[in-house]
């Protein structure tokens, strides 16, 4: 058996180890580079499981199958609700709220009555938790030294004690650093964090000896187990527990927000709200793999151990000793030692800073100011007050593990306490999202959950452990039978978890609620609410300096934060506040409502919200504002806030007026621009024929020798340019008629088939000369009749033919006309076997002055506006007018003209 | 993480995902065994893991 000093020297070494990193993380805070990232917030997290889960899993496992998951199970669906833990941060680092009893006084009116009523609902259900720990540790020393049992007073009992006062030590030195509880104590985070990762390694330790050690991995265990009539029911779910299973979820949810050390480590420890990103997933992946092997260990403990009388808790311990693996068995103990101690630093931090404010200090600022009121600096009064009040916490539950002792109110003691923090959750959830909330409804909603948990599930925990009489449980409080303390109201057939529960909640949700809406806010309330509730859209300073109206002297204030933190640090905060609002010297600074309030918010951190309002209120003239005229400010603040909404929303219209402007004004220039191309090819067009007949005219006139034969020449092509000439003349007006709207039409029922003959007849002459083979296929007679006008449904026909046998090839060449009337409308197709266009000239053609071929080499053929001047007319009539055509394959001229709807 | 960030409204459609399956009356449902491991107890775990796993994915993943 391993000696008793190997043992004491390995807990030495282990909390030696503790102190080093604490140091380091210190050391690394004060040198501005932190060791908290992501992955040690994710860690430290994991303070929630203490010794409970260490050690009592096993034991919960032994009776109750698989339903010690809930208590894991809970905190894995409410930590993914990240948007109210970031927003419970965001709160807290704005108001430096230091602890949870601050949290709900802070957002009632900073109300001292509330603080204390937190604290003490904390303190009665977390100070036996405390103590369980010490009891843990205790019992993992029975199971490695049995022999000394039976001695009088042996020296492990004291070596506990020792264990407290080390616990203690060590807290006061990492927990109290600093006056200003928002400083975080970042080496005591990456302590336990380092707890974390102990107790984890050394319970999948013990879980993969067990399972693989003395059985042959998960299906042999499981195989012997139903083999055992006597484990065979742990491996099913009793379906008749399914009310218990939905409460110990909604409980084990509830308390790794509420108590205290989780409020701590998640809130007020936070470096970085993005570290959640990590927390949300690597948090519950660690309570998965911590509870993996739980029910394997618990199965393999009554396998193994038979009958025989070995504590189920204990399990993870005497596994490993009965097959003699003693080291195993040590970093077991160790494992066991650090949920304990990570557990008992933080809470004790969480309470004693509770104590602390809001038990202490009002009661010391009430009785005996005007001793300390001489006192020039109280910092280290006020850093002595929580000294005391963790080593007081401590003693506390060493005393009660002492008293208790095996007794049911101390092994039960988990549950009660996630059911005792479960009472802050109607006035924390209800002051982060109701504003209507009141600091009537919040005390009285306590009161009542806090006096219904105390008589339905602490007391009756007494009685079952015989302190008190068991009276008021089996016939009722007086003889009441409806006063049963675990059937109230002869609600019975419930566990007594979830008995405590649905009645606590009832109660406490349903005072809250009601007194709530039938009480008023005072104006402090009004505004706090404002700001829990609205802190993602409020600019905390804006409301503040409307909020407070009065006289106050800088050097009051001053003095205030000099003897509540200390001239030192005092001085530091004022620096940096003077930096931030761009004045040199903190001594200039003027007492306006913004100084005022970070005053009171530096005071908050270091000795409460009730306190610190208590304290300020002392040395500044408050003009006391009405609960209308605070809610007329806040109205004004939000109704500044619809209205720079609105604002945004104009400007924003504005925004896309001015680029439609832009758009139109671009749309115009352009517009211009072609307007001005389009006369200046003009002028080149009509130029170019001028020229020809000029040049032409003044040789006729300056040469009257001229051969007969030449002059007949001449005036051939002078005629002709004319022609062109007239041509080009009529077509441009022509086209600025159709575009200015001036045209006339004279719109009658028209065949187009008759169009299409008629058409082609008078181009007869001109395919003849080219010998080019014209075919049409018309439909029958009055089949295709529009309503249109004929002379420029003609035009166009003769525009389409015309191009058709200027573009194909002399004696091939081949033109076809198709015309077809369906689907409401007349097809007609000009399909020429010529060379064809490429995609781009396709639309190209339809431009003014753009002619198909070359234009740079051949002689133009056209005027270049005939296709321009087709489509305006097609359109005219409702139709289209494109081009279907591939190099080398020939054109398909179609456009289409709706029939009437009515034929 | 801002204020009503996607990421964190995935996360919290998750929880709410998360509790039916984790309670009854789905949790009646797994009977029997696999390969001798009670199926409840695969169930839970496997649940438990997917739910992480797609915590993991969401969380890590940056949101614009």
């Amino acid at each position: 058996m391993t000696s008793s000093w190997f043992v004491a020297f390995l807990a030495t070494a282990y909390l030696g180890v503790l102190f080093a990193i604490a140091r380091y993380g210190d050391a690394r805070a004060d040198a501005g580079k932190s060791v908290i990232t992501a992955n040690v917030y994710a860690l430290s997290l994991a303070v929630y499981c203490t010794s409970w889960t260490f050690f009592g899993s096993v034991g919960r496992a032994t009776s109750g199958g698989l339903s010690f998951l809930t208590i894991y199970l809970g905190p894995t669906l409410m930590i993914l609700a990240v948007s109210v833990i970031v927003k419970m941060i965001r709160i807290s680092k704005s108001l430096r709220i230091t602890s949870i009893a601050d949290f709900v006084a802070s957002r009632y009116g900073k109300s001292q009555l509330l603080a204390g009523l937190v604290t003490v609902i904390a303190v009665v259900g977390v100070v036996p938790y405390i103590a369980l720990q010490l009891k843990a540790i205790s019992a993992s020393l029975d199971v490695l030294f049995p022999m000394s049992a039976e001695a009088s007073e042996p020296w492990w009992r004291d070596s506990t004690f020792a264990i407290a006062a080390v616990l203690a030590v060590f807290t006061i030195l990492f927990g109290t650093r600093h006056l200003d509880a928002t400083e975080r104590h970042e080496g005591m985070v990456a302590a336990i964090a380092f707890d974390s990762v102990v107790k984890l390694a050394a319970f999948v330790m013990v879980g993969l000896f067990v399972t693989f050690g003395l059985f042959d991995g998960f299906p042999d265990l499981f195989q012997r187990a139903a083999a055992n009539p006597d484990v065979a029911g742990l491996l099913e779910l009793d379906s008749t527990r399914a009310g218990t299973w939905a409460s110990l979820i909604l409980v084990s949810g509830l308390a790794i927000l509420f108590l205290p050390r989780q409020f701590q480590i998640m809130v007020v420890e936070n470096v970085d709200e993005g570290h959640l990103r990590r927390a949300v997933w690597l948090f519950p992946l660690y309570l998965l793999l911590i509870n993996l092997f739980v029910l394997p260990v618990a199965i393999g403990g009554l396998l193994h151990f038979g009958g025989r009388e070995v504590n189920p808790d204990t399990f993870v311990l005497t596994l490993p000793l009965s097959q003699g693996a003693e080291g195993l068995a040590m970093l077991t103990f160790l494992g066991g030692l650090s949920a304990a101690t990570g557990m008992v630093i933080v809470e004790t931090i969480a309470l004693s800073t509770m104590v602390c404010n809001d038990l202490v200090m009002p009661w010391l600022l009430r009785s005996q100011w005007h001793n300390l009121a001489e006192k020039k600096d109280l910092s280290h009064i006020l850093l002595g007050i929580r000294r005391g009040a963790i080593a007081l916490v401590l003693l506390l539950g060493y005393v009660y593990f002492r008293a208790a002792g095996e007794a049911y109110a101390l092994v039960g003691i988990g549950l009660i306490s996630f059911a005792a923090v479960a009472q802050f959750a109607p006035a924390i959830f209800g002051g982060m999202y109701w504003k209507a909330g009141t600091r009537r409804g919040a005390v009285s909603g306590l009161l009542a959950g806090f006096l219904v948990w105390l008589y339905t599930l602490l007391l009756p925990s007494f009685a079952k452990s015989g302190w008190i009489s068991r009276d008021f449980m089996d016939a009722g409080l007086f003889g009441w039978p409806w006063l049963k303390a675990q059937a109230l109201f002869g609600l019975g057939g419930m566990d007594d978890i979830t008995h405590c529960l649905f009645w606590s909640l009832f109660a406490n949700l349903g005072l809250f609620v009601g007194v709530s809406l039938l009480s008023r806010p005072n104006a402090v309330e009004a505004s706090q609410a404002e700001r829990f509730v609205d802190i993602f859209r409020l600019d905390p300073r804006a409301a503040d300096s409307r909020l407070w109206r009065g006289k106050a002297s800088v050097e009051a204030l001053v003095g205030l934060l000099e003897r509540f933190l200390g001239p030192g640090r005092a001085h530091q905060q004022l620096a940096a506040y003077a930096a931030r609002h761009r004045v040199a010297d903190w001594r200039k600074l003027s007492a306006d409502a913004q100084f005022v309030h970070f005053a009171e918010t530096q005071l908050a951190g270091a000795i409460g919200s009730a306190s610190a309002r208590v304290m300020v209120g002392s040395v500044v003239e408050e003009e006391t504002l009405g609960l209308d005229e605070v809610l007329d400010i806040l109205d004004e603040a939000s109704q500044v806030r619809a209205y720079s909404r609105e604002l945004e929303r104009k400007s924003k219209e504005l925004e896309a007026a001015t680029a439609e402007l832009r758009q139109a004004n671009d749309r115009l220039l352009e517009l211009d621009r072609l307007k001005d191309d389009f006369i200046s090819t003009v002028t080149h067009e009509l130029r170019t024929p001028l020229t020809s007949i000029r040049a032409l005219s003044e040789m006729l006139h300056d040469d009257p020798k001229l051969e007969l034969a030449d002059r007949t020449r001449f005036l051939g092509i002078i005629v002709t340019e004319a022609e062109r000439l007239t041509r080009l003349i009529n077509q441009i007006l022509d086209l600025a008629k159709l575009e200015s709207g001036q045209a006339e039409w004279t719109t009658g029922e028209v065949d187009i088939a008759e169009v299409v003959r008629e058409s082609v007849d008078s181009l007869e002459q001109l395919f003849r000369d080219k010998q080019v083979a014209i075919s049409t296929e018309l439909p029958e007679e009055g089949s295709a009749v529009v309503l249109a006008d004929r002379d420029r449904l003609v035009q166009v026909m003769i525009n389409l033919l015309s191009n058709a046998v200027k573009f194909v090839p002399g004696e091939t060449g081949r033109v076809e006309v198709t015309v077809k009337a369906d689907g409401g409308q007349v097809r007609v197709e000009v399909a020429d076997n010529g060379p064809g266009l490429s995609p781009g000239e396709s639309e190209l053609i339809f431009e003014k002055f753009r002619q198909g071929g070359n234009t740079l080499t051949d002689k133009p053929q056209g005027t270049g506006l005939g296709l321009p001047i087709s489509r305006q007319i097609v359109e005219y009539f409702g139709g289209r007018l494109w081009v279907e055509s591939r190099p080398g394959q020939g054109a398909t001229f179609v456009f289409t003209v709706p029939l009437p709807t009515n034929t | 993480m801002k204020r009503s960030s996607p990421t964190r409204q995935r996360l919290a459609a998750l929880a709410l995902f998360g509790i039916p399956l984790l309670t009854y009356p789905l949790l009646a449902l797994p009977e029997g065994r696999t390969g001798g491991v009670p199926n409840v107890f695969l169930y839970l775990f496997g649940v438990w893991g997917v739910l992480i796993a797609l915590a993991a994915w969401v969380a890590e993943t940056p949101s614009k």
